[in-house]
């Protein structure tokens, strides 16, 4: 009974955002007020009815409801209680179920919190949130229907991709989504905007603390991503330019250029349109990111089952939405006014260069990611493009966003003399230099990339803390959550450059056959292969090694590499065995038996590498610290 | 809509059409090859190389066999039946994730499966073959890879399925499933034995 109250639900849900769509969007337009006011109370309701309909299915799996196809293909008796839960957005229907329930989160978060715009400005955000809502439900309903039963139920169900049975996978979509999905707000904003014709300081004020706490969400999300690939993959990598990968990274890119852009828009009027165009992008590729992972149309380590009706609908709706939003800003864009104007040497002109480099650095990574599918169509053959391409054009990308950014937050608006902030920043650069010379000679291997990591960190790293210096040395100058926010971001840069140029040049990797009681020794580090033993879990049969490891002969930690197979589908998982730390991780996977009492051990050490997620964490909270800042809320006061 | 006034026409029109324009051409080159994606994402193997053997004679080998090397096996001698072969080493790790599909597939006896054990010192692949148990009818032993080479393969595993009068009707690249044995393999296999 209760499947069929979700299916209800969503069903209401549908219509409700249809009327949200029509309703509001027309009344804007013929100045009906009765007609915009359907907007909030529907925002509300659909997060009613969404809410409801999770909790259904979520309960479905609790109980163990096998009648409902989507349980019995996720889930089996054996599945312990924590991933009857996770399982929910375990596959492509719960998942997406998911997506509607973030989206009807942020469009009631922003009927609630958007009261000090003019109506007929929230109308029209909302109406298109509608509009979104309304596709992605009639995707949900139409090709994708979580609460189809199974009749007969089966007495027992598949199970929930093994891949997926960790911590991990609990909190790493939602917050993928919440940040995929929250550009919802800034994209609404820009049609509403260009539908309108003008775009006001105070509306754009408005959707600054929205596009960064979307912004940080998705680096979380990002971040956990890279993580749980880390350990649960047991590769020893943290990023692989996978399809899927680089699906979220694109509009992570295009979004840290919206928050710069728009923080020039609000302050100085300048890049109007470009605004408007980077928040179109940032949600658009968020919606391709979705398109992808779920039509099947590129092969990945991610991806849902393959079905060409489901990849078909979203490939329409890509193309209404994004279409659309692009007919009318070619329509309307010219008549925006233009900002303050700007010399070669000012703050403007060097956003202006973060966001050429990070725009061009996303179309890299949209031109690498379809290039398989291109040459395909193009009959060259079948290529793929892998970490060769990406990392040499991300270099050359990279590099001079991080050189230039010191510059930027001790610029001037509109106009600059350039020798000021050299001066200021002369001395950090010789030292960062240094910093870079020293960490080149006593580097034991990758001299290069540690010298590079040590240097471009610091360089970062010294500017950011030249900024907050010159911030306390003269008086009367405030210290703002904004500011606050970018120094923090900033710092996360200079520790990410260090994780991920770090690991990369003073990893060291070793593969080999070990027999019980053999020792390895890896410069101060030792490795003792004990023994392996059998090990029951609640679904699975696990080889369990026990490997003991020392660092200057003095006993580190015990870690128990597993190789698990499950008992479902016989899919074979490796949990590798980490010794966490600050400077460096130890990390022993266990290979296969070679026979006799020998088994292929790899073990990794890698320097820093907890600083990658510890950098990409520093960036998030300086996402959310900037959504504090006082002035944006003072903008919704001012009614 | 209500009427929108004329614009203005502002400096800048002619950037802004040639840049819609750029746009547009962008969008719809975009949507046109995600249309053909969608459109090729249920053929299967869309993403294995296409051998260009398929539907040709199987190239003929004359290899010896891995559990007594001094009888010699010639491909002739499998003449008047399908049979699979599958290619595998113990150098490869693929194989072993595959290995218990095949040996219960091997089990049905619904076709003759050969091993071909490729660039394997004899040890190892015995050894292998001990611990992961030998589903094979037999196995040829190719140790140097140059037979590989007249068969187009490049590493382990592939499978191949080649008809009674010995000509390659399908090949799969990677490690076998159950769903590519069920929705691949068997009809490939049932097609040949129909044409026979």
């Amino acid at each position: 009974m209760l499947p069929e109250l979700g299916q209800v639900a969503l069903i209401l849900a549908l219509l409700i955002a249809g009327l949200q769509a029509v309703l509001p969007l027309a009344g804007a337009q013929r100045g009906k007020a009765g007609w915009m006011a359907v907007a909030r109370p529907a925002a509300y309701a659909q997060l009613f009815l969404l809410l409801g309909a999770f909790v259904v299915l979520t309960v479905a799996f609790v109980t163990q409801d096998f009648s409902v196809k989507y349980v019995a293909d996720n889930s089996n008796s054996l599945l312990p209680m924590v991933y009857r839960y996770t399982a929910v957005w375990g596959a492509h229907e719960g998942s997406l179920l998911l997506w509607t329930l973030v989206l009807a989160v942020w469009n009631a978060a922003v009927a609630e919190f958007s009261r000090g715009l003019p109506e007929r400005v929230i109308a029209r955000v909302l109406g298109v949130i509608g509009l979104i809502s309304l596709g992605f439900l009639a995707f949900l309903i139409f090709t994708s229907n979580p609460f189809v039963r199974l009749l007969p139920a089966p007495l027992e169900g598949r199970d929930l991709n093994p891949l997926l049975q960790d911590v991990g996978m609990i909190i790493h979509p939602p917050m993928l989504y919440i940040g995929y999905v929250g550009f919802v707000v800034p994209f609404a904003f820009s049609i509403a905007a260009l539908i309108d014709g003008s775009v006001d300081a105070r509306w754009l004020r408005w959707t600054r603390p929205w596009t960064n706490i979307a912004w940080g969400f998705l680096t979380i999300g990002i971040a956990l991503g890279s993580w749980w690939a880390y350990y649960e993959l047991g590769w020893g990598g943290w990023w692989f330019w996978d399809p899927v990968e680089n699906a979220s990274f694109m509009p992570w890119l295009v979004g840290a250029a919206l928050l710069h852009s728009q923080a020039v828009t609000e302050k100085r009027g300048s890049f109007r349109g470009w605004t408007l165009l980077l928040a179109i992008a940032a949600f658009s590729l968020s919606l391709l990111g979705a398109f992808l992972v779920r039509s099947g149309v590129l092969t990945s380590v991610h991806s849902f089952a393959a079905d060409p009706s489901r990849g078909l609908f979203v490939l329409i709706f890509l193309g209404v939405v994004i279409g659309g939003s692009l007919v009318l800003y070619v329509l309307r864009v010219p008549r925006l006014e233009q900002g303050a104007p700007f010399t070669a040497t000012s703050r403007e002109t060097l956003l202006l260069a973060n966001n050429v480099l990070l725009t061009c650095a996303c179309a890299m990574v949209l031109l690498g990611t379809l290039y398989p599918l291109l040459a395909d169509a193009l009959g060259l053959g079948k290529i793929s493009v892998g970490p060769p391409y990406f990392g040499l054009l991300f270099l050359l990308l990279m590099t001079p966003l991080v050189l230039l950014l010191p510059f930027g937050p001790l610029t001037r608006w509109q106009r600059e003399e350039m020798s000021r902030p050299l001066r200021m920043l002369a001395p950090w650069a010789v030292l960062a230099l240094v910093l870079g010379a020293i960490a080149y000679f006593t580097a034991p291997q990758g001299k290069w990339k540690t010298a590079a990591g040590v240097a471009t960190s610091a360089w970062v790293a010294l500017g950011t803390l030249r900024f907050l210096w010159s911030r306390f040395q003269s008086k009367g100058n405030r210290f703002t959550a904004e500011m606050l926010g970018m120094t923090l971001a900033h710092g996360g840069i200079a520790v990410f450059l260090i994780g991920a140029l770090l690991v990369e040049g003073l990893n060291v990797q070793r593969e080999l056959a070990m027999t019980p009681g053999q020792t390895l020794e890896i410069g101060r580090y030792a490795f003792r292969y004990e023994s392996v033993d059998e090990l029951r879990g609640p679904n699975y049969l696990a080889t369990r090694g026990h490997v003991q490891v020392m660092r200057d002969d003095k006993p580190l930690a015990m870690l128990n590499p597993e190789k698990r197979a499950y008992a479902s589908g016989g899919q074979v998982m490796s949990e590798v065995g980490i010794y966490p730390g600050v400077f460096g991780d130890v990390y022993v996977a266990l290979g296969e038996s070679l026979g006799g009492q020998a088994r292929a051990i790899r073990i990794h050490i890698k320097p820093f590498v907890r600083w990658i997620w510890l950098g990409a964490g520093l960036m998030a909270l300086g996402g959310f610290v900037t959504a504090t800042d006082r002035r944006f809320r003072k903008a919704e006061d001012k009614r | 809509m209500s009427q929108p006034a004329p614009a203005p026409k502002s400096p800048h029109t002619g950037a802004f059409v040639f840049a819609g324009v750029i746009i547009a051409l962008f969008f719809i080159g975009l949507m046109g090859l995600l249309y053909y994606g969608v459109q090729r994402s249920d053929q299967a193997g869309r993403d294995a190389l296409p051998s260009p053997l398929i539907g040709k004679p199987a190239p003929d080998f004359d290899l010896p066999l891995l559990h007594e090397p001094g009888k010699r096996f010639a491909l002739a001698e499998l003449r008047g039946q399908p049979f699979v072969m599958n290619v595998w080493g113990s150098w490869c790790p693929e194989c072993r994730v595959e290995h218990p599909v095949i040996s219960k597939f091997a089990l049905t006896k619904r076709v003759r499966f050969i091993g071909y054990n490729l660039k394997d010192p004899r040890e190892d692949a015995l050894r292998w073959l001990e611990q992961f148990g030998n589903p094979y009818l037999m196995v040829v032993a190719d140790e140097e890879g140059r037979t590989a080479i007249d068969w187009g393969i490049y590493g382990a595993p592939e499978t191949f399925l080649v008809d009674g009068k010995g000509i390659v009707r399908w090949k799969h690249v990677g490690a076998i499933t159950d769903e590519i044995i069920a929705k691949e393999l068997i009809p490939a296999l049932e097609k040949a034995e129909a044409e026979k």
